[in-house]
């Protein structure tokens, strides 16, 4: 066996051992440790992704001395390895982005807990993308969960506690129904392991024997794990969660939690239940509907806003619905179409979310969108930093948002029943889009005339916020990487997926 | 022959002070116990302005059903829809149920090599008398990692939820303490002081022989938890103080935490790369035996008991 085989192994241990070691640290040294762990875990995801792309086929890591159905195990494919490495940069540029306001919104005593969360959510969101088990998939669920909740509430008041507890409530919901789900596959199967269930879901559906509880399961698993990721009628705890919470946790949750609970159920649908089962159950059906509406709804809510943090969380809502829609197409290609846009929209996302921090800074602190008036001038980096974002969430060729559109539109097009409704909701929706994200950028553009601007508004010279600085420099350039450089990002995609069977 | 007594001996019998304080002319707490009055709620008039102030706002703004249509529809449909949509979820699950493999049945699904294993060679392979131990501590060591982690994050966010870090907020709150509870009382006192040892005693026993019979980490954490809580009630802070401080349970957290992964990746290591493990099992059911399983128990424990006392902590006053 190679020795990079144990990387995974090693960054999930890391992460998870980092949180309690974090806890007896101060808040400098929790800092320091935490990007540390990251960085160096990037860069062994990056070493797993390159070994598993040489070697061409996926491996298997056991957890302990005895063989897979008996013991725990993990497993790493091309997607597994890429999710990590992303996750990881992304986690990065989150935490260098939002540090500025992390020191000031949350007290001193209390900074090192911050760095716990933050480090046991990474731990969780590693095993979330490697386990090769159901019941450790849940075990891990829960720590998402717990330590996302944290990152809501660490900044406290009266909000952030509402926002959380919303949370809390709906995400629980969600986890609920997904043990639920997983219980009736170890039911009918006898089995906790993917590969083991799978095996057994498809002699099940061949012999169509216990037809009811298995569709069952599967809608438990689909609505908890979309409760879980806010998906378009579940989304009521979004806003407060994504607006109020200091930024770099709205970036973080919007742009990982989030999407580590998609790629989960990517991962059930391929390496649980089978592709083909899904497909013929009319569970992808409800998904497909919930996430048109979603596209849509998510973006009325958004023009509705009058402040531009919950904007941009409401803009999650439409986008979580274009993941869910490309499910509902039911097909392989759909499925790329949305792991694409998983990553584009993570990139975009904590973008948006960083560079609006940096604009409401020049604004006096305010985020309503009169304060905003001329706030691009103000603050030259996150004025085109946030243009970039909208043009991408937009779907401006050059930016990450136009391929995975295209991607969706191309999905749609092998489709006979949903191809007319998938083009014209992807049409409605980026006219929405348009709507609100050019109605912000022509804001932050518009030189503000004298005496309407915020009285705490200031100029912000690039020199001021240099982390933050970085950090949109690094975002800006994922973004067109991914715009321009899609192709090899899409093959790697349909490689990986074809390693999940 | 019965001794006449003299009134004073009289009134120091056991069977007088009896009488007394059933007759309820005497109070044994008098001079034991700390009372003091509960501070009456006050509330300054300008607090009460604006807290009247913000209920007519709201009121007026969010539940004015003649101009908010939006709260009007909603709470009409709210209702049917939650009763309906409950009767939905629970005849699925009612019809799911129903169709599942009969319970008990030896040809079901779940009956299988993977819990044949288990039983037939869990004592052989772990060294641990108690199957389910050998399970959730060798077999699936794993979850459990995952699951005492668990535990540990719901402390720290706890911690971020209550914790009162600044000074003048924990001597408000501890100016305050008085309302909450009477000091000393006596009978509490003298209850724990008979309960505490054996309550610990028997927590450690849980722990240390939950590779022999029922028990484990889990459940014996929790006893000793109990056993802290009990004694911080009847004797305050500031003697659980002396053995039990945040920073204790810091160091402590970790230093379990921090044993149990290097153990986990020690056996994770090995097993995976196919290196023998040196740690010896042992003869089953002698006390230091099952390998790992009686260290990640006591790992557990800690971290356990820990987290219990720290939430009731948490809970009672923000801290200390």
């Amino acid at each position: 066996m190679d020795f990079v085989q144990n990387f995974p192994f090693i960054s999930i241990l890391l992460s998870l051992f980092s949180g309690p070691l974090t806890s007896i640290l101060n808040g400098k040294w929790a800092k320091r440790v935490n990007t540390l762990v990251i960085t160096v875990i990037g860069f062994l995801s990056g070493a797993v992704l390159f070994y598993v792309l040489g070697t061409g086929e996926a491996f298997v890591y056991r957890m302990g001395h005895f063989p897979a159905p008996w013991g725990n195990e993990i497993r790493v494919g091309v997607l597994e390895g890429f999710m990590a490495l992303f996750f990881c940069a992304v986690m990065l540029l989150c935490m260098l982005g939002g540090s500025a306001e992390r020191e000031r919104e949350i007290e001193d005593s209390k900074q090192n807990l911050y760095y716990i969360m933050v480090n046991l959510l990474l731990c969780s969101l590693l095993a979330l993308i490697y386990t090769n088990d159901l019941f450790t998939a849940y075990v891990f669920v829960e720590i998402n969960t717990i330590s996302a909740c944290g990152l809501i509430m660490i900044k406290q008041n009266g909000r952030t506690i509402e926002a959380a507890v919303r949370y809390m409530i709906m995400s629980l919901l969600g986890s609920g129904l997904l043990l639920l789900g997983i219980c009736f596959l170890y039911d009918l199967t006898g089995h906790l392991l993917m590969s083991n269930i799978k095996e057994a879901v498809a002699e099940l559906a061949a012999t169509g024997q216990y037809h009811v509880p298995l569709f069952l399961s599967l809608g438990l698993i689909s609505v908890g794990l979309a409760i879980k990721s806010a998906l378009y009628p579940f989304h009521a705890w979004l806003p407060d969660a994504y607006g109020y919470s200091t930024v770099s946790s709205a970036a973080i949750l919007s742009s990982l939690v989030s999407k580590g609970y998609i790629f989960l159920l990517v991962k059930i649908f391929y390496r649980v239940i089978g592709f083909s089962v899904v497909c013929d159950s009319k569970v992808i059906n409800v998904l497909f509907v919930f996430g048109v509406i979603g596209m849509i709804m998510g973006s009325v809510s958004a023009i509705k806003e009058g402040e531009i943090r919950r904007m941009i969380a409401f803009s999650s809502v439409a986008q979580i619905g274009y993941i869910y829609m490309g499910f509902g197409l039911g097909t392989e290609e759909g499925i790329v179409a949305s792991v694409y846009h998983i990553l584009s929209h993570c990139a975009t996302k904590s973008l948006l979310f960083v560079a609006a921090s940096g604009l409401t800074d020049a604004s006096g602190g305010s985020r309503k969108f009169p304060d905003l008036t001329g706030a691009g001038y103000r603050n030259k980096l996150a004025g085109v930093a946030f243009t970039v974002g909208s043009l991408s969430m937009v779907g401006f060729p050059m930016f990450s948002g136009f391929i995975s559109k295209l991607l969706f539109a191309q999905a749609a097009m092998e489709h006979d029943r949903k191809m007319m409704i998938t083009l014209v909701a992807l049409a409605i929706s980026t006219v929405l889009n348009a709507i609100y994200f050019m109605k912000t950028v022509i804001r932050i553009y518009t030189p503000a005339a004298k005496g309407y601007a915020h009285p705490d508004s200031r100029r912000i010279p690039l020199g001021e916020q240099p982390d933050k600085n970085l950090a949109l420099v690094f975002f800006i350039l994922l973004n067109v990487m991914l715009g321009l450089n899609s192709e090899p990002i899409v093959e790697l995609i349909r490689k990986g997926l074809g390693m999940f069977s | 022959m019965s001794k006449k007594l003299t009134e004073e001996q009289y009134r120091k019998t056991f069977s007088f002070r009896f009488r007394q304080w059933l007759d309820g002319t005497k109070d044994p707490y008098l001079g034991e116990v700390e009372m003091k009055k509960q501070k009456p709620f006050v509330e300054d008039a300008q607090t009460a302005a604006h807290r009247i102030q913000d209920e007519k706002e709201v009121e007026e703004r969010a539940y004015d059903l003649e101009h908010n249509a939006e709260v009007r529809i909603f709470n009409r449909i709210y209702r049917v829809f939650a009763v309906a949509f409950c009767i939905f979820l629970v005849t699925m699950l009612l019809i799911g149920v129903s169709d599942l493999p009969t319970f008990g049945d030896a040809h079901n699904p779940a009956n299988n090599e993977v819990a044949e294993r288990y039983i037939e060679k869990g004592l052989e392979e772990t060294g641990a008398v108690n199957i389910v131990t050998g399970m959730i501590l060798d077999y699936r060591a794993f979850d459990t990692l995952g699951e005492s982690h668990v535990l540990f994050i719901a402390t720290c966010t706890v911690l971020i939820l209550l914790r009162l870090d600044r000074k003048e907020d924990r001597e408000a709150n501890e100016a305050d303490d008085r309302t909450h509870e009477p000091k000393n009382d006596v009978i509490l006192q003298t209850v724990a002081r008979i309960l505490f040892p054996p309550i610990i005693i028997f927590g450690i026993y849980i722990i240390l022989a939950g590779h022999l019979g029922p028990g484990g980490g889990f459940s014996g954490g929790a006893v000793i938890g109990a056993g802290l809580i009990l004694y911080l009630n009847a004797f305050g802070f500031a003697k659980t103080e002396k053995f039990f401080t945040a920073k204790t349970y810091k160091v402590m957290s970790f230093a379990a935490l921090a044993c149990y992964s290097l153990a986990k990746s020690y056996s994770f290591y090995t097993g995976a790369n196919h290196i023998e493990s040196v740690i010896p099992l042992g003869t089953p059911g002698a006390i230091l035996s099952s390998g790992l399983i009686l260290i990640l128990n006591i790992c557990v424990g800690v971290v356990v008991a820990g987290t219990m006392y720290t939430f009731y902590c948490m809970f009672r006053k923000g801290g200390h």
